[in-house]
């Protein structure tokens, strides 16, 4: 079959694979919010994956999938050990802002 | 224009919006919903490629689980009614400037490499099927057999650590 | 069998204050003095049995101990010579330093640090042995300098009155700066011959192409030195307040053994100094002026201890004006005899002092000749020698010093003879003040007065005989130790047939003397006369009694100038390094202060530093390159 790619344009991907990450890292400054930058992580985490496939597409190699299928695993674990972190913060301080987490001054 | 050209283009742009959106909306269950917007979209482009199996398993483990335990963990904080104190405007142009910065650094260092010429490689021969991925990754010589055990163990030992690190502290009041 | 005894002889004192250090003060006053005294014992005793020797074998003992400095072309090594002139001067050393030690051992007896005293005087012993022994100059010059430090360390012995500790620094500090001289003179030696070894350096310089202005720099040199050590002008003002220390350390150190260090070290010399008549002419002149001004000083002194300094400061003129004249064995004759007198008067004075509960101020001495009639009596021997009356042995000496200094130069025949005849005076102004008419102290002390004990008494006997008979050892017709001295000194050495011109010189200076003795009579005993207190004197007197404002001259054009420099740099300099040293510190707190800045806790920092590093990184790599 053939490489869709030749209708694309490897190009493309990786622009939209950046601008991705770039509003990923944008989110993770710009809110306050610990489950919002949570979120903007996962964003981060999906435009790697995207340029993953886009590139095994380009190399007709499967290991680029493979690499995504791990990394979606990891990703579902990471989401739940830092839910449960934030969780507990909830429970000590009453509230997810993280300026609030200031106990490393110094 | 080809019409999968079409079809990226509006995908593309709907992933850019709604990723856009979820960090810029007040209420965080508003983003949680964009966001699973996007995991959606972009299962679209994994489709695009003809990588239906991960497209299906991205469904299925980001909006089907990730999203859901967001929405769980908001609800149970009770956040949605939250109003966001504006942080300070130094941080909010920095965020800007950053976000500027790298994404031009990024396309840059792209734009100054070689550009691509003529035909992309294509081998007739199957590559992204299940049947080829299930023999990469469950292949223990040269496949990813141990990786994937691994995997596993993480996997386990992440809900220990999400059961124990939520557990409520009997107090002794 | 010879290396052993030599060990023996140098290092038997060291033993004694080593023993005196640790174990002094344990063992109790009688052992610490004993062990004191019979260590210089023994160490005279191996100096008369190597006198022997050397008398009936005539050849000098030479032993190497180590090798100690090899830079070069130089070599210097730990040798010891003992030869005619250090056996001569060995002997009046130890041996006057045993009596001493012995008299040391009562009138110290009521100090508690008394075996410390005694520790001092044993290394006074050993580096004095050190100097007359070495057989080059930088073993002499380690004994000037422990003598140095010796003196410094005995001076100051009661360490609790702040002007003692003065006195002694300003002797030391005098000293050193006649050793800088000397060490100057030593590296100009040590640069020219390549050897610092007596007997090399004198067949070096008898082949006699040396450079004589670098020779007379050298002499020159070492002569400054001498003036430190042995109390000529300039240097001298540190002696008279070096009476600060016990009586024994005066009469030892300042009377017979270190202050004779300059003229020993001349000596030895002489073959340098032969070369060189300019530097002979200046020792000669500053010898016969310090004569003079020091006795002129001594004329009007009230405390019993600063007349005999005085009268020290004035003999060693005299025996410098003879070596000046290249009369060596004359200069070598007049400090023995002068050793022995001059012993026996500061031993003596001790005594009164002793018997008076410390009292030193001849104005409330008097009458003292019933209640102590030994001391009376060798003093009186001795006073009778220093103002050389026949036959003691100051007549022979000092007449042998105005007979070279009238052939050589009438001038300063002139100017020894008038210091004579002042001394003559001021010496008995001092037994007619201390000893005759009646007692001018307190009651108490009156009642108190009795003769001193037995072991103060004796060394005082033993070196009153020794002043009587003492002028045999250099007779003008049997000239002993002028025969004794023939090798050593390399120049020619005439001896005075008596003739008519001999005996009138003995004549006129006979005549000084008995006329200065009897103007002393007839002020201090016929008169009655009492000097007056120290706020009444005034004009001339006042002058010659505050010492020529030498002293205060000296504060004023180094010691003001120097404690202003030290002070600018303590207020001023030291600040302002320290300020700069402690800048860094301060620099680096100031930069980890705000440095702690980055810690700031918020997350959001962290991660915005987190992008930016990472962009940073990134740019590099792919865009920079």
């Amino acid at each position: 079959m053939e490489n869709i790619l030749n209708q694309i344009g490897i190009e493309n991907y990786i622009f939209l694979s950046v601008l991705l990450f770039c509003i990923g890292i944008f989110g993770v400054l710009y809110r306050r919010n610990a489950i919002i930058v949570f979120m903007s992580i996962e964003i981060m985490l999906n435009a790697v994956n995207l340029l993953f496939i886009a590139f095994a597409t380009y190399w007709q190699d499967p290991k680029g999938e493979v690499f995504v299928f791990f990394s979606m695993a990891v990703a579902a674990a990471e989401v739940a050990v830092g839910l449960a972190l934030l969780v507990s913060v909830f429970r000590n301080i009453g509230s997810v802002d993280i300026s609030n987490l200031k106990n490393l001054k110094g | 224009m080809a019409p999968v050209l079409i079809i990226f283009y509006i995908l593309a742009a709907f992933t850019l919006a709604t990723a856009f959106l979820t960090i810029y909306s007040r209420n965080p269950i508003h983003s949680a919903i964009y966001l699973v917007l996007c995991f959606f979209s972009i299962a679209g482009h994994y489709l695009l490629f003809n990588a239906q199996f991960l497209a299906i398993v991205h469904i299925i483990v980001y909006s089907g689980a990730i999203m859901v335990l967001f929405l769980f963990t908001i609800m149970l904080m009770n956040l949605n009614k939250e109003d966001e104190v504006h942080k300070p405007r130094i941080t909010r142009l920095g965020a800007i400037t950053v976000f500027i910065l790298l994404s031009t650094a990024l396309v840059l260092i792209f734009m100054y490499s070689k550009p691509f010429v003529g035909e992309y490689y294509t081998s007739h021969e199957d590559f992204q099927s299940i049947k080829k991925l299930g023999t990469v990754l469950l292949d223990d010589k040269d496949g990813f057999m141990v990786p994937f055990e691994f995997a596993s163990v993480l996997l386990l030992v992440a809900m220990i650590g999400a059961v124990l690190l939520s557990k409520k502290e009997k107090t002794s009041k | 069998m010879d290396n052993n005894l030599v060990l023996l002889l140098l290092l038997t004192p060291f033993v004694g204050f080593l023993f005196n250090v640790f174990f002094g003060k344990k063992a109790g006053k009688s052992i610490a003095g004993a062990i004191g005294t019979i260590a210089v014992v023994v160490s005279f005793a191996m100096s008369l049995y190597f006198f022997l020797q050397l008398n009936a074998t005539g050849k000098p003992v030479s032993v190497t101990l180590l090798d100690w400095i090899q830079i070069g072309k130089l070599k210097v090594d730990f040798g010891i010579l003992l030869d005619q002139l250090s056996l001569l001067w060995l002997l009046f050393v130890t041996g006057i330093g045993s009596l001493i030690h012995l008299y040391s051992i009562s009138y110290m007896h009521e100090d508690e640090n008394m075996h410390k005293f005694f520790a001092y005087l044993n290394l006074f012993v050993f580096f004095m042995i050190t100097l007359v022994v070495g057989s080059n100059l930088l073993v002499m010059f380690i004994g000037w300098e422990g003598v140095g430090l010796c003196s410094y360390l005995l001076i100051g012995f009661w360490h609790k009155n702040q002007e003692y500790n003065d006195a002694a620094k300003k002797a030391f500090i005098m000293n050193r700066i006649g050793d800088l001289g000397f060490l100057i003179g030593i590296f100009i030696l040590a640069n020219m011959f390549t050897t610092l070894n007596f007997v090399e350096m004198k067949q070096a310089l008898s082949a006699g192409t040396a450079n004589t202005t670098l020779l007379g720099l050298a002499a020159l040199c070492l002569f400054i030195g001498a003036t430190g050590k042995s109390a000529q002008l300039p240097l001298y003002t540190w002696l008279p307040d070096a009476m600060a220390g016990p009586t024994p350390v005066s009469a030892l150190i300042h009377a017979a053994t270190m202050v004779t260090a300059g003229i020993f070290m001349i000596t030895r010399m002489n073959f340098l100094f032969d070369l060189t008549p300019e530097v002979q002419n200046i020792i000669a002149i500053v010898g016969a002026i310090t004569a003079l001004v020091a006795a002129s000083i001594g004329l009007l002194q009230n405390d019993i201890k600063k007349v005999l300094a005085y009268s020290t400061v004035s003999q060693l003129g005299l025996m410098f004006l003879a070596l000046g004249m290249g009369a060596y064995n004359v200069a070598v004759f007049h400090v023995i005899t002068h050793a022995f007198f001059k012993a026996c008067l500061f031993l003596g004075s001790g005594s009164v002092i002793h018997a008076l509960h410390g009292e030193q101020d001849m104005r409330k001495m008097g009458g003292l000749r019933k209640a102590m009639p030994i001391t009376f009596a060798t003093m009186l021997i001795s006073t009778l020698a220093i103002a050389g009356i026949f036959p003691f042995a100051g007549f022979w000496s000092k007449d042998e010093i105005l007979m070279v200094a009238f052939e050589h130069n009438k001038a300063l025949w002139i100017i020894g003879s008038i210091a004579s005849i002042m001394t003559a005076f001021y010496m008995f102004r001092l037994m007619y003040l201390t000893f005759f008419r009646d007692f001018r102290g307190t009651e108490e002390q009156k009642h108190h007065l009795h003769e001193s004990p037995s072991l103060i008494t004796l060394p005082l006997i033993i070196l009153a005989a020794l002043a009587t008979v003492g002028g045999l050892i250099n007779l003008p017709g049997s000239n002993w130790l002028n025969h004794f001295l023939e090798p050593i000194l390399a120049g020619k050495h005439e001896e005075h047939a008596l003739g008519s011109q001999e005996y009138m010189l003995m004549g006129i200076a006979l005549t000084g003397a008995i006329i200065g003795i009897v103007w002393a009579y007839a002020k201090y005993i016929k008169q009655g006369f009492v000097p007056k207190q120290d706020s009444e004197i005034a004009g001339v007197s006042k002058t010659i009694y505050n010492k020529y404002y030498v002293d205060e001259f000296y504060t004023f054009l180094i010691i003001t100038p120097l404690n202003a420099l030290s002070n600018f740099f303590r207020t001023t300099l030291e600040p302002a390094l320290g300020g700069i040293v402690y800048g860094f510190g301060t620099l680096a707190n100031e930069l980890s202060n705000q440095g702690k800045k980055l810690q700031s806790g918020s997350i959001g920092l962290y991660l915005f530093a987190f992008v930016i590093g990472v962009l940073a990184i990134v740019s590099y790599l792919f865009l920079a390159q």
